[in-house]
């Protein structure tokens, strides 16, 4: 179904857009020279800049607005010759300063797009803004809630940690093609190397606004701001659920108040989080303690020269020249690790669709698509994969064969050649020998051969099955066809 | 008497061996047991590390291997500084108690210079009054008449100057809180260009209009002091990359020829006579000098002081949001909720004023109001800089009266805009961004200090120090004493 004709079955259209933040892999936080690695004893990376203490002053990580640049370049964005940091103003303990550095009515980059596909049909996203900001501190209770808890303690490691925000156009019209538009700008930051993409570790958090209206209405909807989706389904399901809310809402005459609501997974509803602490005037003013920060053509230039080749561009030059299918170019090319994978297991081969069927199907059944570095060091290496596919590009082997020789591989670290040739597994290919096997097996099913000359074709499927098992596989099933197809009619 | 000297006299002794770091600082620790208790300058006074400090001082000058022209000289620090495991409280209750782990850039140079720190000075809690009345503390006494206040915020370091009390002493200015004190005490105080003294460490009242600078007991020793602390700090970004000149090869050089702006606007009604005689007087000092004076006109100069009402307490404000009790400083107990103990805290920490601030900036910045308050301020702030500039293109300095008034007497001017009315002249300054000095240029009839007010381009301090050397040289207000007595 079309995301069309998916709106037209409404009464409502659904209008959504995505902020989505992302934690830069800087070795150090946006403002002081803290370590920004993950997992350290509570604390332990701070220091009185990113404590917030009296008299303390920010520093620009200059590393952090590359990475913020690349990125911008990456999803076609104006980036901004000019550009300021901001403060932005509310309370809450795990904020130092009781204020965030961000940037408000100057940001890094503007008007940029990025192009998703779904169902078939590509769509143009556009990107609002991209602007960097702090990360703030991590609180732990005793007990389930700051309100609740018998006390609760600070850890600021994180406080300080770079964050790239990326906010959508509402272009979105459904909640695939919110997760779609997710997926892709998490595959460019993966690719870019400027956020690991851990979505359950909160490297990459994505809220949404969502409204609904009358087709052709001009005017949106009232908003609803829906945080903590910490995946792709919870982005869908959220939506999802979130849609169905605000029709019956509207059905029923009610107005749509402006808010925000948190997804719970587990409850599969939205809560509205209307407590008074969310209920702000964040008082930006341009951050006096920056000065402008100057982004010179010759520095985006330099930045521009370190792109590597991104998942749309890659997409398509697979489909160009390894002639692999959309949907496979699209999964292979998830992250730079599985293309990198499939692109080294194709090198030579003569079959790349195979290779992308192999690497789709059995290699990412042994590592995530996502992680890279579970990919690189995958048990079974490109060429090990390459070598066992050539075997049966060359006949030596069946697919079938090659499956239970996939599963060895991975048990022993043998390579493809040496298990066969221990095991015996050559293919039965010579129409001799297999030939008095299918005479046989004719023999056996007399009744099924009758049916065949009845007009039951798929009783071929059945024969030839029959002939694979009593040769333990290792027929050539294309051998076997061509026999049967030729000694059916003269039984 | 090693506490009578300037800077340069007693590091003279000291190279000499005429005196040591060690007797000075005795004496320094002994007048202020003695006085302080009068005059009140002192917040914290360090005397351990202050000794220990001179000990290492006199072996560097017995092994004539002295850090700087400051090595082993006596100095104390506004409480606005950070020092390290030196309690700094900012005139304020809600930082009582609070030890900071590091120390502020400038306490560093200092520390680096061989500088020996008595103390921690008082002043207006967070920097915000002109009195030091505002002090959660106490307030300090104004050495020429100890009814009458020394002025503030930097009250604390003006008066341990003009008292004796310590050789040299920094401040911070971000609408007169040096100048002010300096003319109300008769020292010398220098507001440098925004910019020029690293801010990392001292805790921020407004951001874009706090400046470090020195109190002297002459021109040359707020000339030595600034080229100390002075310089880019990669810990600020405000700080300006440009070198530091050499100050005191600026004092010797002679003004001849040098075009001097008199300012219109700041000779207005309701300006003391006594000041604006003195003043005049200077200006004819300068004349015969063989400088060239001529008016000049700032016309926005009046749209400054509600402007700065507006970026100072804004900014504020923001800066102030830290203190909630959460990490440092004071934490009120028997809160219900967060909401209870951040209004405890805050309620329970911050003075009068500090409050009226928060409340003016934070509805300067709310929703709604930010065009008409932030913003226009800011346009305002550019009107004052381009009258500077353009007064500018026509003279080196500009020279004016430091107040409208002298010292007055604590708790004479209750009404916060009557307050608000002592910086109208050194305010304007602080929105320019611009160097500003204030020196002594007389007395009144009942022998309170007058300042004068020399206002220079940015990072034309080396022009003002020139000016002020060649008006100092050619007067003898600088060498008055205020009559302290030590009890019996």
């Amino acid at each position: 179904m079309s995301a069309e004709q998916r709106r037209s079955d409404t009464a409502y259209e659904v209008v959504i857009g995505l902020e989505v933040h992302a934690q830069l892999r800087t070795r150090t936080k946006m403002f002081c020279g803290c370590s920004t690695a993950f997992g350290a004893a509570p604390n332990s990376q701070t220091c009185p800049v990113c404590q917030g203490m009296p008299g303390t002053l920010p520093v620009i990580n200059r590393r952090a607005v590359e990475f913020g640049i690349k990125t911008a370049l990456a999803i076609n964005c104006t980036v901004n010759a000019d550009n300021r940091f901001a403060r932005k103003h509310y309370y809450y303990p795990d904020m130092p300063k009781n204020y965030q550095i961000s940037q408000y009515e100057e940001p890094l980059a503007e008007h940029g797009y990025l192009d998703i596909e779904v169902a078939g049909e590509t769509r143009r996203i556009g990107i609002q803004r991209l602007h960097l900001e702090e990360d703030v501190g991590k609180l732990v209770h005793e007990g389930s809630s700051l309100e609740t808890a018998l006390s609760s303690q600070v850890d600021f490691n994180r406080a300080g940690v770079p964050l790239m925000e990326i906010v959508s156009k509402p272009d979105l019209r459904t909640p695939e093609e919110a997760a779609s538009y997710l997926k892709a700008l998490r595959a460019i930051v993966v690719y870019l190397d400027v956020c690991d993409g851990n979505m359950e570790e909160g490297s990459l958090r994505c809220d949404a606004n969502i409204s609904l209206r009358r087709p052709g209405a001009k005017e949106y909807g009232t908003k609803v701001e829906i945080k903590n989706m910490n995946s792709f389904r919870n982005v869908q399901h959220a939506l999802e659920y979130e849609i169905t809310r605000q029709a019956r809402a509207l059905d029923t005459g009610e107005r749509i108040v402006q808010e925000t609501r948190l997804w719970d997974p587990d409850r599969v509803h939205t809560v509205s989080m209307r407590s008074k602490e969310f209920a702000h005037d964040y008082r930006y003013f341009p951050e006096p303690d920056l000065p402008p920060l100057n982004v010179v053509p010759a520095w985006i230039d330099e930045v521009r020269g370190t792109l590597p080749e991104l998942p749309a561009a890659r997409r398509q030059r697979f489909v160009a020249s390894y002639g692999l299918p959309a949907y496979d170019a699209e999964v292979a090319t998830q992250s730079r690790g599985l293309a990198d994978y499939f692109e080294a297991a194709a090198q030579g081969s003569t079959n790349p669709k195979a290779v992308a069927n192999w690497v789709l199907n059995e290699i990412l059944r042994i590592v995530p698509a996502d992680d890279d570095k579970a990919i690189a060091t995958c048990p079974i290496s490109p060429a090990a994969l390459r070598e066992l596919i050539a075997l049966i590009e060359d006949g030596t082997i069946s697919g079938r064969i090659a499956k239970d020789v996939f599963e060895k591989m991975l048990a022993t670290g043998e390579g493809a050649r040496a298990i066969v040739a221990r095991e015996g597994l050559t293919q039965l290919a010579d129409a001799g020998a297999l030939g008095a096997v299918v005479d046989q097996i004719l023999a056996q099913h007399a009744k099924v051969v009758e049916d065949y000359k009845a007009g039951k074709k798929a009783a071929l499927g059945f024969l030839v099955g029959q002939v694979m098992k009593s040769t333990s596989g290792k027929a050539s099933p294309a051998v076997v066809n061509q026999l049967l197809i030729e000694k059916l009619p003269k039984v | 008497m090693l506490t009578g000297l300037t800077i340069h006299e007693l590091a003279a002794r000291f190279r000499s061996g005429a005196a040591t770091p060690s007797q000075a600082t005795r004496e320094y620790l002994g007048r202020v047991a003695a006085l302080d208790p009068q005059v009140k300058a002192y917040l914290t006074v360090t005397s351990e590390t202050a000794l220990a400090q001179a000990a290492e001082a006199d072996a560097r000058f017995a092994a004539k291997a002295p850090r700087s022209l400051l090595d082993g000289v006596p100095v104390a620090l506004k409480d606005v500084f950070c020092t390290r495991g030196v309690e700094t409280t900012c005139g304020s209750k809600i930082l009582k108690g609070f030890r900071p782990p590091y120390d502020a850039t400038v306490v560093s140079r200092l520390r680096e210079a061989g500088t020996v720190m008595l103390g921690k000075l008082n002043m207006d809690e967070f920097a915000m009054g002109s009195s030091t009345e505002n002090s959660a503390f106490f307030t300090t006494r104004n050495p020429w008449d100890l009814a009458r206040v020394p002025g503030g915020s930097s009250g604390g370091s003006a008066a341990a100057v003009a008292a004796d009390l310590a050789a040299g002493t920094l401040g911070t200015d971000t609408g007169g809180s040096i100048r002010q004190p300096a003319a109300f005490c008769g020292t010398v105080g220098m507001k440098p260009t925004y910019g020029r003294v690293s801010r990392y460490g001292l805790i921020a009242f407004a951001s874009s209009l706090d400046q470090v600078g020195p109190f002297g007991k002459d021109v040359a020793d707020a000339a030595l002091l600034l080229q100390t602390v002075a310089g880019h700090d990669p810990m600020d970004s405000t700080s300006a990359a440009i070198p530091v000149p050499d100050y005191a090869r600026a004092l010797r050089q002679d003004v001849r020829g040098l075009r001097v702006g008199i300012p219109d606007e700041y000779f207005i009604d309701g300006l003391d006579p006594e000041v604006e005689a003195a003043v005049r007087g200077a200006i004819d000092t300068l004349r015969g000098l063989g400088v060239k004076t001529e008016s000049v006109s700032l016309p926005h100069t009046e749209y400054g002081l509600a402007a700065y009402y507006v970026i100072a307490p804004a900014e504020a404000s923001s800066n102030l949001a830290r203190y909630d009790g959460v990490k440092y400083g004071l934490r009120e107990p028997r809160a219900r909720d967060l909401i209870d103990m951040y209004s405890r805290t805050r309620g329970a920490g911050f003075g009068a004023e500090v409050k009226r601030r928060v409340m003016l900036g934070t509805y300067a910045l709310s929703a709604g109001y930010y065009d008409a308050y932030y913003g226009q301020a800011q346009k305002v702030r550019t009107l004052v800089l381009r009258d500077f500039q353009q007064a500018f293109e026509r003279v080196d300095v500009l020279v004016a009266p430091t107040t409208p008034s002298v010292a007055f007497t604590m708790g004479e001017r209750e009404d916060p805009l009557q307050m608000y009315l002592n910086d109208i002249f050194t305010i304007p300054v602080n929105l320019a961004g611009l160097p500003g000095l204030s020196m002594p240029a007389g007395f009144t009839q009942i022998g309170l200090p007058i300042g004068l007010q020399i206002i220079g381009q940015a990072f034309a301090e080396a022009t003002i120090l020139r000016v002020a050397k060649a008006y100092e040289a050619a007067t003898s207000w600088h060498e008055r004493k205020p009559p302290l007595e030590t009890p019996r």
